[in-house]
């Protein structure tokens, strides 16, 4: 992953964004050691890692607000730093900040980025009429956005960030601190414009939600993207399903590991009365555990199986958890 | 230069919509002046010897001056909390002129000022201010005050873009700006004061455009104040209006 690699790398018609090489580094904070990604037209590519792996860093680049110190990287067919003009007019951004004026009405704050975009006054609020409608929020389309739920406030900014009916879109950590109604309507919203087209990159640091939006998925940790890949092929190699069972207080953890063990590749391990192991396959691993349990005669209090989190993936992909991962991500904000 | 005119016009437009609907602001802007005119004209006014002049003529001009300066603080709050809450990324994304976004700021302070000093001069006239001046000067003083203020709003944007809390914003204004407007002409004449001050009080940008808007308004002679304050206006806009932009640009960059 060279930084500064031949700049004439090329690109092709089939990727809506296509980055070489993209470095970024604030004083002695590497944010971005060297990034390489492609993204299909029409899909969505989901950037999962902790807070200070670069993700945000790396949508700022993207959408031209920060000017990368090596590499190159194409939006909709533009180069982000020698056509920065005219691509701010193909991109839309939804930062992980509700980036919406909360003195305004949902119309004021839509009627001005129409109006920034270059459209005159009419038009600007005839479009920001159509995109509250679209996005529900045109009975609160005349109060100030400081009255709005912060589902409803995420959704204005999601509208304001499509006012040009970009090609593009970026949404930075778009259901971060929504209550989960909230973020299915954010997920559907996102469907929705998928489905007519767009291409989009999110950025989050849940996994669900890169699994329910996302075609593909880049893990990035300390500026690097350090896995590829289906939501799938992570879960793979982060070792697939997880079992997790919570023997009776005075069982034998022992003999539940014994019990257990042929149901997977690795010996499971026993932290107290918790017995957690990865199983081959999740269909019929619980009724399969039960009656190895019971055979055994090992008393169960509960057992579940586990879906990988973020934090599983972290630990087999870096070897370090999520949160011990440094703030830039806050430093650049 | 067109997109430049209208974004600014836009952004302007934004400041001005959103004013009356923070309370804190709009009270700051027009309680708060009264308040303090009020009680400089009746609890120290009586004890304030101005030579003459009745205390109620000496210290409109002063205090109006005053708070022209602290208009500016409008654009300082406003562009620390657009930083935060990711407002100046989103103006960033769009294809709008780049200034703008500090010139709509600055250019929304001095149609807030304007409303200031209309407050202030009614307050003023209602509890016994007279004008002793021709119109044209009493609209030259309007028209300084306005050029301060502007320049002001650029030293806020400044201070607004340098620190990285409102609180701090405020912090500096009312440590470092707050007594440089005490230690001017403006509330009580310089000849009373030690030698140091009142050396310092003299220079005093504050005393300069005070002094000149007792020469334009009630005809207290200035000597060559009048044109020093709007040079003073220029220097401080010179300096102030390209420190802004270029903190303005290097936080923009990070």
């Amino acid at each position: 992953m060279a930084v500064g690699r031949d700049r004439s790398a090329e690109f092709h018609g089939d990727f809506a964004i296509t980055v070489r090489g993209i470095a970024k580094s604030f004083g002695e904070v590497q944010a971005l050691a060297g990034v390489d990604l492609d993204v299909t037209r029409g899909t969505v590519l989901g950037l999962l890692g902790p807070n200070g792996a670069g993700k945000t860093t790396f949508v700022r680049v993207l959408t031209t607000l920060l000017k990368p110190d090596a590499g190159t990287a194409r939006v909709a067919g533009l180069d982000v730093v020698q056509d920065a003009g005219k691509l701010r007019r193909r991109i839309g951004l939804a930062g992980q900040y509700a980036a919406v004026d909360e003195n305004l009405t949902g119309l004021e704050n839509l009627t001005m980025v129409g109006r920034l975009y270059g459209e005159d006054r009419k038009a600007a609020k005839a479009q920001g009429r159509e995109l509250l409608a679209r996005f529900d929020l045109l009975e609160a389309a005349k109060r100030p956005a400081k009255t709005y739920s912060g589902g409803m406030r995420r959704r204005l900014d999601l509208a304001a960030a499509l006012v040009a009916k970009p090609p593009v879109l970026f949404l930075d950590e778009p259901t971060t601190g929504l209550d989960p109604r909230a973020r299915l309507s954010v997920w559907a919203l996102v469907e929705s414009l998928v489905a007519d087209g767009t291409t989009v990159l999110l950025t989050t640091q849940y996994l669900d939600e890169a699994d329910r939006l996302a075609n593909t998925i880049a893990v990035i940790d300390h500026g690097r993207v350090i896995a590829e890949g289906t939501s799938d092929q992570l879960k793979d190699r982060v070792g697939g399903e997880r079992l997790e069972v919570r023997l009776d207080d005075g069982a034998d953890p022992e003999a539940a590991v014994r019990a257990l063990a042929p149901m997977s590749d690795d010996p499971p391990v026993a932290d107290g009365t918790l017995v957690k192991l990865n199983v081959r396959e999740r269909r019929g691993s619980i009724v399969e555990a039960v009656r190895r349990l019971s055979d055994a005669d090992v008393g169960v209090d509960d057992l579940a199986m586990r879906r990988p989190t973020l934090d599983d993936v972290f630990l087999a992909l870096t070897g370090h958890a999520a949160e011990e991962a440094d703030n830039e991500d806050v430093q650049s904000a | 230069m067109r997109r430049l005119v209208s974004d600014t016009l836009v952004i302007a437009e934004r400041n001005l919509i959103r004013l009356p609907r923070a309370p804190e602001l709009l009270l700051a802007f027009t309680v708060q002046p009264i308040m303090f005119l009020l009680l400089f004209r009746y609890v120290f006014g009586g004890a304030i010897n101005t030579g003459g002049i009745p205390y109620v003529e000496f210290l409109i001009p002063g205090i109006i001056v005053q708070n022209i300066a602290f208009g500016g603080f409008v654009t300082g709050l406003g562009l620390n909390e657009d930083m935060h809450k990711g407002l100046i990324d989103r103006f960033r994304s769009l294809p709008m002129a780049r200034p703008a976004v500090l010139a709509g700021r600055t250019l929304a302070d001095v149609v807030t000022n304007a409303l200031a000093v209309a407050i202030l001069l009614v307050t003023g006239v209602i509890i016994g201010f007279v004008f002793h001046a021709p119109v044209l000067h009493i609209v030259g003083g309007i028209a300084l005050l306005l050029v301060f203020g502007y320049a002001f709003s650029w030293v806020f944007a400044f201070v607004g873009l340098l620190v990285s809390t409102p609180e701090a914003a405020n912090s500096v204004g009312f440590i470092f700006v707050f007594p440089l407007t005490f230690i001017s002409s403006a509330f009580v004449p310089v000849a009373t004061m030690p030698a140091v001050l009142r050396a310092f009080a003299t220079v005093n940008p504050f005393t300069v455009t005070v002094d000149a808007m007792r020469e334009l308004w009630i005809g207290v002679p200035a000597g060559n104040d009048v044109w020093g304050a709007f040079v003073w206006a220029a220097v401080i806009l010179v300096v102030f209006a390209p420190l802004a932009v270029a903190r303005y640009r290097h936080l923009a960059g990070r």
